[in-house]
């Protein structure tokens, strides 16, 4: 292609400007601009080289370690892959992994929503801004943070919580509790529900906030309640952003590493009971192990850090297409 | 069109049978007393637990006082309205008593003694000691960190806004949103399997600053993006209808122009990878020691710290943890505010 | 059904901001009363305080009596919820709910008030749509979300969904403002068949719309920037338009201000 055949960028034309679209098209003749052009395209592409190489080397040690594993990687309920000969698999892991998540998602879900409602519906106005405000400030507290503070603080305060759920529940055999120190993974939903919160309520508020006033007056013109209006026009307006806003979360509840590692007292087995100790999560078992792993050890938690990886991508994934199918929503109504 | 029948109106009082403005709070002052007394009567000990009933009694009971005074709708909107509050105010507890606990246990032994001192001669469990060598560690991962993924988050940012059109910037976007979930410790895998199990490096600062570009590199290009976004178009054409070039354009009409948000982004992005404890668990090992060097050998770092305290498990390392919990949250807030102040000092001039 | 309206001595704040003063009329049931008068002078405000919306504004407040025949609105004991469902709203712009069908749009209203039998229901949604003249038009497409309809359409939607509750005074705050010739021909049309039924007031900035769908009119001005709005006088619409007894109102009505 001959760019330089265009025309260069002589003195302004008084007539219609070149729509913006040509501007790549005119602007590589200089070295100056090629160099800058080359320069961010690069950048742009070391991003995607970036991301070929996360997944090209994990799948590849991950590879080594699956070769050699003589347990069934995906349903093995065995950690051992030091021992001759290894022997592992990940099933406890994403038992643990997806039941602490969904345990935090049950509770910090309604509960953020609550809250975002709150801020925009119900608090009074002076306090509304300043709740909101600090509630992105607790989004950005470290986990390590929340780790001590589950470890610490809520542990200690769990037991009485816990006997209550034996008394009354104990019978579903879910929430059935032998006396071990309350470090479970139900504990550990706990935590993770107090630390996605404050995630899932920023997002919330943004949408509740972006509901156009019309279609509340519009319910309220027709003699809605408080709580009608936003059963009505609120909460539909906002369903797919709170749904989006529930899978970052969730994302993030996922891949929590430390607060996990800090709370659970992890063993390599699958309770019935969410009040008993033990189990694990992906993330947690790769901090905990990876000290005393030998190298095939450290190949085998890469090969489960590929399996969260892959699982982490798949709810991101849906997160976007949520997202992007509300974008064609709301713009046909703009 | 005649007169409609009315067979489906309902009696057009505009008078409803109101319970009072102080009603709720009678209600919630009940229920509270009403459920420590059950708590107490029952020799309950959790706080947690009577709090749990009171606010149990506080939402039935107004629900049906309002039932059977205003009717099934007052109710409702009541019962929604209360759920509401009792959501907040149970959400509040723990993250309250975060803080409080942070602040209470960490101002024990914080002081410059702690803050410019390492661990160096101390043994775990007795008092004593410090996080200079953390603090230090932190600072320079961070610091390097912040080096490399400022240029290539603003440089792909730049790319995907004024250039990126096709196939090459929808996939340079998509893999950014990608990459915005990758879970830390997967980047710390990552670097681990790259840089020290196939490479055959040592564990250092610099690995774990690698691991922290990536998570670091698509929270800049994001924000850098949407800052650049902002940036109304006229102000480009009229630098290019007067003969710049369009690099020159970018670096001193777009970049000013959006410099206070791209700040603001980046000093986000720093106060979010500050705070990340695992990928540098896999990769800087941790010391004692003070080492300035980040290239060469373990280095310790701040949440490092604080897990290393932590699972020391004396008396001792819980205070020292706390401690060092209290200054890594100062540090985030103090950034969050910061940038946050840059945000709106800044907001007039670019977010018309 | 249609009710009479009797407003004494009414003032409305933003704050501390008194945004219309001591306005005091009556609004005569089964005819049209328009509202005019230039932008910012009180007059969507004092409409708002009809049905008791002004006060969900932050910072809305009211005090004055409105009688909708021989209840006080700002009376003690008065359920500002119930006032909305007896003094009907319609918007400046279209505003169906954007997640909801045609039907259930309609709908929405009765739904509020207690379950009705489908065949119930059937039989206002297609009454209202028929009151709204839109029947025609979207008896096809009852369930498909009330946001594709046109702009008029949707406004005429709007006015279903209003009087399916059937109201008792029906509000209007500008319904043609953001609407094309035709469309606007076409509410005003109906503005005129709903006066058989309901008590109606407009607010409007095109005079001559007062002048076509109106039985009386009624001046709004207010004496500078930052001073509240007034009355300045309500009469036939007839009279406003050929000899108000005001000379301001004249004044108006010529184009020499506003």
């Amino acid at each position: 292609m001959d760019t330089t055949t265009q025309k260069p960028a002589a003195p302004p034309a008084p007539g219609p400007a070149a729509p913006p679209d040509t501007r790549a098209a005119r602007g590589v003749t200089r070295p100056g601009d090629r160099i800058f052009l080359g320069l961010s395209r690069g950048s742009g592409i070391l991003v995607l080289v970036l991301m070929a190489a996360i997944a090209a080397f994990l799948t590849y040690r991950a590879s080594l370690a699956i070769s050699q594993d003589e347990a069934n990687f995906f349903t093995s309920f065995e950690w051992n892959p030091s021992g001759s000969p290894p022997e592992f698999g990940i099933a406890v892991l994403a038992f643990g992994t997806v039941v602490s998540s969904i345990v935090a998602m049950v509770i910090a879900v309604p509960v953020a929503v609550a809250i975002a409602l709150f801020i925009t519906h119900y608090a009074p106005r002076r306090l509304g801004g300043p709740i909101g405000y600090v509630i992105d400030l607790l989004a950005a507290v470290p986990s390590i943070v929340y780790g001590l503070w589950g470890a610490l603080v809520l542990v200690p305060h769990l037991d009485g919580l816990y006997g209550w759920l034996d008394d009354h529940l104990g019978w579903t055999g879910i929430l059935e509790w032998n006396d071990g120190a309350p470090r479970s993974l139900f504990t550990v939903g706990i935590l993770l529900a107090v630390m996605i919160l404050p995630i899932i309520t920023n997002v919330s508020r943004e949408v509740f906030r972006q509901v156009p006033r019309m279609h509340e007056e519009a319910a309220l013109a027709l003699g809605a309640t408080r709580w009608e209006v936003i059963r009505m026009s609120v909460l539909p307006f906002g369903r797919s952003g709170v749904i989006s806003a529930s899978m970052l979360g969730l994302g993030r509840a996922l891949g929590e590493t430390m607060a996990v590692a800090m709370v659970l007292s992890p063993s390599f087995t699958i309770n019935a009971s969410l009040l008993d100790p033990g189990g694990g999560t992906f993330a947690q078992n790769i901090a905990s192990k990876f000290n005393e792993a030998t190298e095939m050890g450290r190949d085998a938690l890469i090969a489960s850090g590929l399996v969260l990886f892959v699982i982490t991508l798949l709810v991101n994934g849906a997160a976007r297409l949520i997202i992007a199918r509300r974008k064609d929503y709301s713009g046909a109504n703009a | 069109m005649t007169h409609a029948t009315h067979d489906v109106r309902p009696s057009g009082s505009l008078r409803g049978a109101t319970l009072p403005k102080w009603f709720p709070w009678a209600v919630a002052g009940a229920s509270a007393a009403l459920g420590y007394g059950i708590s107490a009567a029952a020799g309950l000990h959790s706080d947690i637990q009577w709090a749990l009933i009171a606010a149990l009694l506080f939402v039935g009971g107004s629900f049906a006082v309002s039932a059977k005074v205003e009717g099934r709708r007052q109710a409702r909107d009541r019962t929604a309205t209360s759920l509401v509050w009792v959501a907040f105010l149970l959400a509040v507890i723990p993250l309250a008593s975060l803080t409080w606990e942070t602040v209470k246990r960490g101002i024990e032994v914080l002081d410059g003694y702690f803050l410019t001192h390492s661990m160096g001669v101390v043994a775990d469990t007795e008092p004593g000691g410090g996080i200079y060598h953390a603090l230090l560690g932190t600072l320079e991962q961070v610091g390097l960190a912040t080096a490399i993924s400022v240029p290539v988050g603003v440089l792909t940012a730049i790319y995907l806004v004024e250039y990126g059109r096709g196939r090459l910037a929808k996939a340079v976007t998509f893999f950014v949103d990608v990459m915005t979930g990758i879970p830390s410790i997967v980047a710390g895998l990552f670097v681990l399997s790259l840089w020290i199990l196939i490479l055959g490096m040592g564990y250092s600062g610099f690995a774990g600053s690698m691991a922290l570009s990536i998570l670091m590199i698509p929270v800049v290009v994001r924000s850098t993006e949407e800052m650049l976004k902002l940036v109304p178009n006229e102000l480009r054409e009229a630098s290019l209808a007067l003969g710049v070039p369009k690099w020159r354009t970018i670096l001193k009409v777009v970049l000013p122009t959006s410099v206070g948000g791209i700040t603001t982004g980046v000093m986000l992005a720093i106060a979010r990878i500050t705070g990340e404890t695992a990928p540098v668990l896999l990769l800087v090992w941790g010391t004692n020691f003070i080492n300035a060097n980040p290239f060469q050998d373990p280095q310790a770092s701040l949440p490092m710290y604080i897990y290393l305290q932590y699972t020391n498990g004396s008396e001792a390392a819980y205070d020292r943890a706390w401690a060092a919990a209290l200054t890594l949250i100062a540090f985030i807030m103090i950034l969050n505010l910061v940038a946050r102040g840059i945000a709106r000092w800044k907001a007039p001039k670019t977010g018309r | 059904m249609a009710k009479r309206i009797d407003v004494s001595g009414l003032n409305a704040y933003y704050g501390s901001f008194l945004a219309i003063e001591d306005i005091s009329m009556t609004v005569e049931p089964r005819s049209v009363t328009a509202f005019i008068g230039p932008s910012g002078c009180g007059k969507s405000t004092f409409l708002r305080t009809l049905n008791r919306m002004h006060e969900v504004t932050p910072g809305g407040r009211v005090d004055g009596k409105v009688m909708l025949d021989d209840e006080n609105l700002y009376g003690a004991g008065i359920d500002p919820v119930a006032v909305r469902r007896e003094v009907g709203m319609v918007f400046q712009r279209p505003n169906p709910f954007p997640t909801m069908s045609v039907y259930d749009n309609v709908a929405a209203g009765l739904r509020l008030n207690g379950t009705y039998k489908k065949s119930q229901l059937d039989d206002v949604v297609e009454r209202s749509l028929r009151g709204a003249n839109l029947w025609n038009e979207v008896k096809d497409r009852l369930n498909k979300p009330g946001s594709g309809l046109s702009g008029g359409q949707q406004q005429r939607l709007c006015i279903a969904r209003a009087i399916a509750v059937e109201p008792n005074v029906l509000l209007m705050d500008e319904p043609c403002s953001a609407l094309d010739p035709i469309s606007t021909l076409a509410i005003e049309d109906l503005i005129g068949e709903l006066k058989e039924r309901f008590t109606i007031v407009i607010v409007t900035h095109n005079m001559q719309q007062a002048a076509r769908v109106s039985d009386r009119t009624a001046f709004f001005n207010l004496a500078a920037v930052g001073k509240p709005g007034r009355l300045i006088e309500i009469d036939e619409t007839e009279r406003i338009f050929s000899n108000p007894s005001v000379q301001a109102t004249e004044d108006y009505i010529s184009g020499r201000f506003g």
